[in-house]
């Protein structure tokens, strides 16, 4: 008799794949500065380390919620006690005020609607459980983010269905593929129930435009199917065009009420990426739905935020000072460090998509393949992580359909950091170009341009040589 | 609410539209009636005292003191705000090191050092609860199941079917030989499933025991270590309530037993821990699952990213249980207290005629008021549980959530409530027993113990005759429908 579960004996946690084992090298072999100038450089980390310092310094003017106090009155035994999964009521409200307020209080959010679990690692099985029997299955643009395949699918047996995107359109979401992907899931038996998207999208960079938002709510009329929004991302948006929230589309739409939409329109969020603050397991799910909402809260059972951390948050997000500026910094600070990426891989003569958002680039290194193969750039991938020390993601683990793209972060690194990045990133298109014997780097660079307009390249406005003290 | 529309049934899975939550039992019934009506010293006295709680509430006085101490801990005071970035940022689902090892010392300690914990076998959960879904994830697959000696806490009806699919099957245990657990009905348990088609993949433990509040002796342990290797199934012993034990005969934990001379495969044994219990801090979400089996650590450490400790929490339980004197001292007070509210309780019940299960541990009480009952069935359980919630005023936990085979059982939890509260709970359950013809005042007549003993303070007499005088049309404690239904 097998001993362990099914789940406990598979792969499905997608812990095989080369997101995680990239992740493995650099944990052997991690650049620091002084200590091992020549070790693997982390850029396959989502992180927000931009704007730490504003925390800190907020902390350090806040006492009453340092030492876990209200009014001076010590809360520790209230918060030791406090485990009603209903959560911290003044933190829910906080949060709602926090997303209105990142959405440009174009939508309001009901705190009653919002659920909080651990991370939204957590936040998306739970919908998954509540949404799909096993068997069942989501459709998910690609590229995606490679813990879905984990989150979504290991425990709850729900299936993801690829929506394929291409790379001659930015990767936008279309009627078209929305409806393919349907139709293979059909042919493949398996019930969709509903669709979802990260928005704004990691790994792209880059917010859902008007077009997509109005597809996918046309697709979940039509099919009568659920849309989850990932919006985890929702603070990082830095420059145009703007965020536009799932909520927000389906209220301009003015979609007839009896198509019960609202009920099947859930969104996912956390405080990992905006505020960088993964180590403290803040997600939340916000649903119009009733039943899913109560099913949900308890299902958080299984992993509710700390109190502690609960308290600490909801004192430093009712600084509504604090967190506008906080929101504005952050995101110049993101902009800032973005264009110093796309600029130093320019000069590489290497091509970014563009992007207005996320704490990541995705970029186009299809010139540098030895063939238009996932084989290829998985060698390619290997290089660079092994010869030039940096660990990407490539875009097969994103499940792109297109060889030949990576996702680089930029945002969990010093400054310093990142030009020693960029300058290995040089050396290596250089001795590319030269070793593999090829045409040479700008006629590649000229003929692909050719292929499409220039628009789809990104000009930075500076260069990354500039210094500002204020940067980090 | 649990009318569900067709509409939602067709929208949503099985599970979220289903009662798997397992919220629709007693049990949480009377969590409502206390919401609705709670008790408070000076704005609500005659509310309802929350007495179906196992928190432990007796020394937070310690641990307030100790932070207060030690503000590195918390990453939010000018002293400790230096750690603040990299505890932040820090998701790694190992968890900290030091927080690890601070656990695993803990543990030990519980344990009198008679074992060593492993710090690299420790993973996080999402406190008990996420532990206990874990485990039963890695464990087994849909349909099969795991054998609960009864009476068992509710929530595992909750924590470990609802979403994984698998089946709880009761282990019956009985009064007459003090709920031990035995081979005889393991077996029977067993053979049942057997019968049923069903595949057993483990046994399910709480040790000390909850609802008992017993600790379980070697003897049964062994059996118990024979049994499941004997049929190749695991053993999950859930020891949340390790530093509980107040009192002789003292603790004995499973992994104590397989260091002894014992024929063991080490891959079947997993403990679930947390602090919930022990220190009080059920609002911090630290749960642990301690596996022998490297397969289902390495398992459970990739499932525990649906449930990680907060890293904040993380540091400040780190530094709170590396501080080797104060654990030292607060395992020892803990114990002392609970040992003393444990008394204060009994004596109070004694003195009346209450029985209850004899007990050395957990943080609430196993009370016998089968003879209160109109007649020996679960409705008139149900009925006794309304009278005492809605009229007495408490909110205890009826035997039958808990699965217990016979009626007339009741969990009632006094660590939670400070000492005024638990004299005024006291009170009422004292003056509620007076007023049943059924109860006599007797000398101790304590469940396990054929030995009398004359023991009553002086203040407790005084008391019970305090309430008897506040009897009146306008007590705030009527007589009892019971009583009044057989004059």
């Amino acid at each position: 008799m097998k001993m362990l579960s099914r789940k406990a004996s598979c792969d499905s946690h997608g812990q095989d794949s080369s997101y995680f084992l990239g992740w493995q090298e650099y944990e052997k072999n991690p650049y620091h500065e002084v200590q091992n100038p020549n070790g693997i450089i982390q850029m396959g980390l989502a992180e927000n380390q931009l704007s730490f310092d504003l925390l800190e310094s907020w902390l350090a003017s806040n006492t009453d919620a340092l030492g876990l106090k209200r009014n001076g009155r010590s809360v520790f035994r209230e918060l030791a006690l406090f485990q009603d999964y209903h959560g911290f009521p003044a933190f829910k409200n906080e949060l709602v005020e926090f997303m209105a307020k990142l959405r440009g209080y174009k939508v309001a959010f009901d705190p009653n609607k919002l659920v909080l679990m651990a991370g939204s690692t957590s936040a998306n099985e739970i919908l998954m459980f509540c949404l799909a029997e096993p068997g069942e299955a989501f459709l998910l643009p690609t590229p995606y983010y490679p813990g879905f395949d984990r989150d979504l699918k290991w425990r709850t047996g729900v299936e993801i269905v690829p929506i394929h995107c291409s790379s001659s359109n930015d990767f936008r979401i279309t009627a078209c593929a929305l409806e393919e992907a349907y139709q293979r899931a059909q042919k493949l038996n398996l019930k969709v129930k509903g669709v979802l998207v990260t928005n704004p999208s990691n790994p792209l960079g880059s917010t859902l435009n008007r077009d997509e938002l109005n597809h996918l709510i046309d697709f979940a009329i039509k099919k009568e199917v659920h849309i989850i929004s990932d919006e985890i991302y929702s603070g990082t948006v830095f420059d145009s065009p703007s965020f536009i929230s799932i909520t927000e589309a389906v209220m301009e739409k003015h979609v007839d009420h009896e198509t019960d939409l609202l009920g099947r329109i859930h969104i996912v969020y956390s405080l990992s990426k905006d505020l960088g603050l993964p180590g403290f397991r803040v997600g939340m799910i916000y649903s119009n739905n009733e039943t899913v909402v109560a099913a949900a809260t308890k299902m958080s059972s299984f992993g509710l935020v700390s109190s502690q951390t609960q308290f600490l948050l909801s004192n430093m997000l009712s600084d509504k000072k604090f967190t506008s500026k906080y929101i504005k910094e952050n995101q110049r600070r993101l902009k800032k460090r973005k264009d110093m990426l796309v600029s130093g891989l320019r000069s590489a003569g290497i091509g970014c998509a563009k992007s207005n958002a996320g704490l990541f680039c995705w970029v186009d290194m299809r010139y540098l393949l030895r063939s238009d193969t996932f084989e290829a750039e998985k060698e390619l991938w290997k290089r660079i992580l092994f010869e030039v020390g940096l660990n990407i993601s490539p875009g097969s683990s994103c499940h792109c359909s297109e060889p030949g793209w990576f996702r680089v972060c930029f945002a969990n690194m010093s400054q310093e950091t990142l030009k020693v990045a960029i300058r290995r990133i040089e050396v290596f298109a250089e001795s590319s170009s030269s070793a593999s014997g090829r045409e040479n780097l700008s006629h590649q660079r000229s003929v692909r341009n050719s292929r499409r307009s220039l628009s789809k390249w990104v000009f930075p406005i500076s260069s990354y040589n500039d210094h500002e003290p204020a940067d980090r | 609410m649990s009318f569900v529309d067709r509409n939602q049934e067709n929208l949503l899975s099985k599970i979220a539209t289903g009662n798997g939550h397992g919220e629709n039992s007693p049990y949480f019934d009377g969590w409502k009636a206390f919401e609705n009506d709670p008790f408070h010293a000076s704005e609500n006295p005659r509310g309802v005292i929350q007495m179906g709680l196992a928190e432990n509430q007796l020394c937070f006085d310690l641990i307030q003191d100790w932070t207060k101490k030690n503000p590195k801990a918390s990453i939010c005071t000018p002293d400790g705000v230096d750690a603040f970035r990299d505890i932040a940022i820090f998701q790694d689902y190992h968890g900290l090191p030091e927080f690890r090892n601070a656990v695993a010392k803990f543990m030990t300690k519980v344990r009198g050092n008679r074992v060593r914990f492993d710090p690299n076998r420790i993973v996080m959960s999402g406190g008990a609860t996420g532990a206990h879904e874990t485990i039963v994830f890695c464990l087994a697959n849909p349909g099969e199941a795991f054998l609960v000696p009864t009476p068992y806490y509710p929530g595992f009806d909750r924590d470990l079917r609802w979403r994984t699919g698998v089946q709880l099957l009761p282990v019956v245990c009985e009064s007459s030989n003090n709920f031990k657990v035995t081979r005889k009905a393991l077996e029977a348990a067993y053979e049942s499933a057997q019968e049923a088609n069903i595949r057993v993949k483990g046994l399910l433990l709480t040790n000390p025991s909850n609802p008992l509040g017993t600790v379980l002796d070697r003897e049964t342990l062994r059996s118990i270590v024979s049994f499941i290797n004997e049929k190749n199934i695991h053993l999950v012993s859930d020891e949340i309530y390790a530093a509980t034990v107040f009192s002789e005969p003292g603790f004995v934990s499973i992994s104590e037993i397989i260091e002894e001379e014992i024929i063991c495969n080490r891959d079947l044994i997993h403990i679930v821990y947390s602090l919930s219990k022990d220190m009080g801090f059920p609002g911090f979400r630290v749960g642990i699952i301690y596996s022998y089996n490297d397969a289902v650590v390495h398992c459970s450490r990739k499932m525990s990213s649906f449930g990680l400790v907060s890293s904040q929490t993380q540091h400040l339980i780190a530094s709170m249980l590396s501080d080797d004197e104060f654990v030292d001292r607060f395992i020892a007070e803990s114990a002392k207290r609970l040992g003393k509210r444990h008394e204060v309780f009994t004596q109070g019940l004694d003195q009346v005629g209450i029985g209850y299960l004899k007990s050395n541990a957990g943080l609430f009480l196993w009370m016998d008021l089968h003879h209160l009952l109109k007649e020996q069935t679960f409705e008139a359980e149900m009925e006794l549980w309304r009278v005492i919630i809605n009229e007495v005023k408490l909110n205890v936990s009826p035997g039958s959530s808990f699965h217990c085979s016979e009626p007339g059982w009741f969990r009632v939890c006094f660590a939670n409530m400070d000492d005024s509260t638990m004299d005024l709970a006291l009170t009422r359950i004292v003056t509620f027993a007076l007023q049943s013809k059924e109860v006599r005042i007797q000398r101790k007549k304590c469940w396990a113990s054929n030995r009398l003993r004359l023991s009553f303070s002086k203040r407790r007499m005084d008391d019970i005759m305090m309430a008897q005088s506040l009897l009146s049309p306008h007590s705030p404690i009527p007589q009892s429908p019971l009583v009044r239904a057989r004059t």
